[in-house]
């Protein structure tokens, strides 16, 4: 589905006439494969770069070098940039500044009307994405009235209305309260599992990134660590000294592996903390 | 002393189809020296209460007195009382305006109609608290990193040298490094400058570690006012509310319903691995 190959981006900042003052390296030599289908999740600071590789696989930005494919499509491409914008849809993290329209459904429309989709199908689109993300019910509604929650997942019924392969949500969740993030990572897995839409999200809540097939960590333009949530979330050290969050019940387990308990080192959920302490004794509950 | 809410009631455009009851019957007292957590779900009523506090709504019934005076009385002089109940609001790094990070730090302090030289001796003095260091004084705030540029606004609050600091969810869109930034830094400045810090946030997990009294908004009510160990005997109540308790809380639960005689009311990940520790002999491993 993507395919990156030696990625690097380099922002210039210019003085008054236009010199090139300093070159900042946002993104440094990174490789990574998606498949068709993965929950991918992308975990780092602010400022580690993450969302600057975002940008690249939708097109918003070029490689300084390297190359970026989407659907077996080149980014550097110009021809082929609406293509890949609508293949590979983008949320962004404050829904305020996504949403257009004044009236729900309408906002949805606004992605297929610009692609040129016949009005029929526009509607028979827009229902489909807004039942989808559980949001029919408010199809009428001015999105000024909705939850924050609610309309981030009207700006992702826009993107699915759009039919791409993929989503790419960049840190979708990090103006929403907790209830509204439960509804957006909620929308987010049940697409990838239902529709088998490709979904890239990124992050830094880590309770987000339990769920993924795979998770990327970056720092300082890198990737430097990747694997399946177990094998990332059990080298909880590692992760500390990047100052990354471990889930409570991770680090509750580390705590005790410290205090001489033969427990495993990669436990993400209270029932796996259960089942190591207690076996199948305590499962009989 | 500090302040103290007597049946306080607001209501939102009053006497319109619109009308909205923001606040019922709040009664509470925020006392010196205190670190307070004030918890609810959006539109709980949290941001108006704090508005409340100082002066910048009026109650539609019921009294708020600061120090033993009534905050709406006659001959209350509120100026003062802004300068005392500090707030900083949420994304407080959009009200920055100034041409450098000093001069924005002193306009607060040229409001109270204080000396020059008075105002920039207040102004460094609250960016050292904040862990401003002093090359960035002469810079434009919008040069700024997201964190640098919160911490400024902080100490533009600092600055008017409050009693009481009210600070809405300092966190929100921060990384986890940052956030743990902002919370350190708002605790040392409480034990530094003794003052009552309350504090509002979505996330139990931060107000756990660092608040000695929790306040919980429900639908404009106060619903819990008690201290954190307390407060988080009731986590189905709070899950109701679209809030939960800290994440160590459920882990201890559920290890109870497999059987395990740990007790529940436990903050911190080392406290949690003790009391597991405890129980060594009914543990499989």
């Amino acid at each position: 589905m993507i395919k990156i190959k030696k990625l690097i981006h380099d922002y210039l900042r210019r003085d008054e006439e236009g010199n090139v003052q300093e070159t900042v390296r946002a993104v440094d030599g990174v490789d990574m494969t998606v498949k068709p289908g993965e929950f991918i999740v992308i975990l780092g600071h602010n400022g580690c770069g993450k969302s600057t590789l975002a940008k690249h696989l939708n097109a918003l930005l070029n490689p300084t070098e390297g190359e970026v494919w989407v659907d077996g499509m080149n980014t550097a491409d110009e021809s082929k940039i609406w293509d890949i914008r609508q293949r590979a849809g983008m949320v962004f993290q404050n829904p305020d500044n996504q949403i257009i329209a004044q009236v729900v459904e309408e906002d949805v429309g606004f992605g297929p009307e610009n692609m040129g989709v016949e009005p029929a199908e526009i509607w028979e689109r827009v229902e489909e994405s807004l039942k989808s993300l559980n949001m029919y019910e408010f199809r009428k509604k001015s999105p000024n009235r909705l939850s924050g929650g609610q309309k981030q997942r009207v700006c992702i019924a826009g993107v699915i209305a759009m039919h791409p392969k993929c989503i790419i949500m960049d840190e979708p969740t990090a103006m929403l309260d907790p209830s509204g993030r439960k509804e957006v990572i909620r929308a987010a897995r049940g697409l990838n599992h239902v529709e088998g839409i490709t979904v890239i999200l990124i992050t830094h809540y880590m309770e987000e990134a339990i769920y993924a097939d795979r998770i990327f960590v970056m720092d300082q333009g890198k990737v430097v660590m990747s694997g399946s949530p177990h094998e990332v979330f059990g080298r909880v050290e590692e992760l500390q000294s990047l100052k990354l969050d471990v889930p409570q019940v991770t680090l509750l387990a580390h705590e005790l592996r410290k205090k001489g308990l033969g427990i495993r080192p990669d436990i993400l959920t209270k029932e796996e903390l259960a089942e190591a302490l207690l076996g199948a004794a305590g499962s009989g509950h | 002393m500090g302040l103290k809410l007597e049946n306080v009631t607001y209501t939102y455009e009053t006497g319109t189809a619109m009308q909205v009851t923001a606040l019922e019957g709040v009664s509470a007292e925020i006392p010196d020296d205190r670190f307070i957590g004030l918890i609810g779900h959006t539109g709980s009523g949290k941001s108006t209460l704090v508005q409340m506090l100082n002066g910048l709504l009026k109650p539609s019934s019921g009294h708020i007195y600061y120090n033993g005076e009534d905050i709406h009385g006659e001959g209350f002089d509120k100026k003062k009382l802004r300068s005392k109940v500090g707030l900083v609001f949420q994304y407080p790094e959009h009200q920055l305006f100034e041409e450098t990070v000093l001069a924005d730090v002193m306009f607060g302090p040229r409001n109270l109609g204080l000396t020059e030289e008075e105002c920039r001796k207040r102004a460094v003095e609250a960016l050292r608290h904040v862990g401003m260091e002093e090359r960035f004084f002469e810079q434009s705030p919008f040069d700024l990193s997201g964190g640098q540029k919160r911490r400024a606004a902080i100490a533009g609050v600092l600055a008017m040298r409050p009693e009481i600091l009210i600070l809405d969810e300092p966190t929100a869109g921060l990384d986890p490094r940052g956030r743990d930034e902002i919370l350190g830094l708002i605790t040392d400045m409480k034990r530094q400058l003794h003052m009552t810090i309350l504090l509002v946030s979505h996330s139990m997990d931060d107000v756990a570690r660092y608040a000695d009294r929790i306040m919980v908004m429900r639908r404009g009510k106060l619903v819990y006012n008690d201290v954190p160990l307390e407060i988080f005997k009731h986590s189905a109540e709070l899950e109701e509310m679209g809030l939960s308790a800290p994440q160590i809380t459920y882990i201890m639960e559920y290890l109870q319903a497999r059987g395990l005689q740990v007790r529940a009311d436990l903050l911190t990940v080392e406290e949690a691995a003790a009391e597991i520790l405890k129980h060594r002999g009914e543990l499989h491993v």
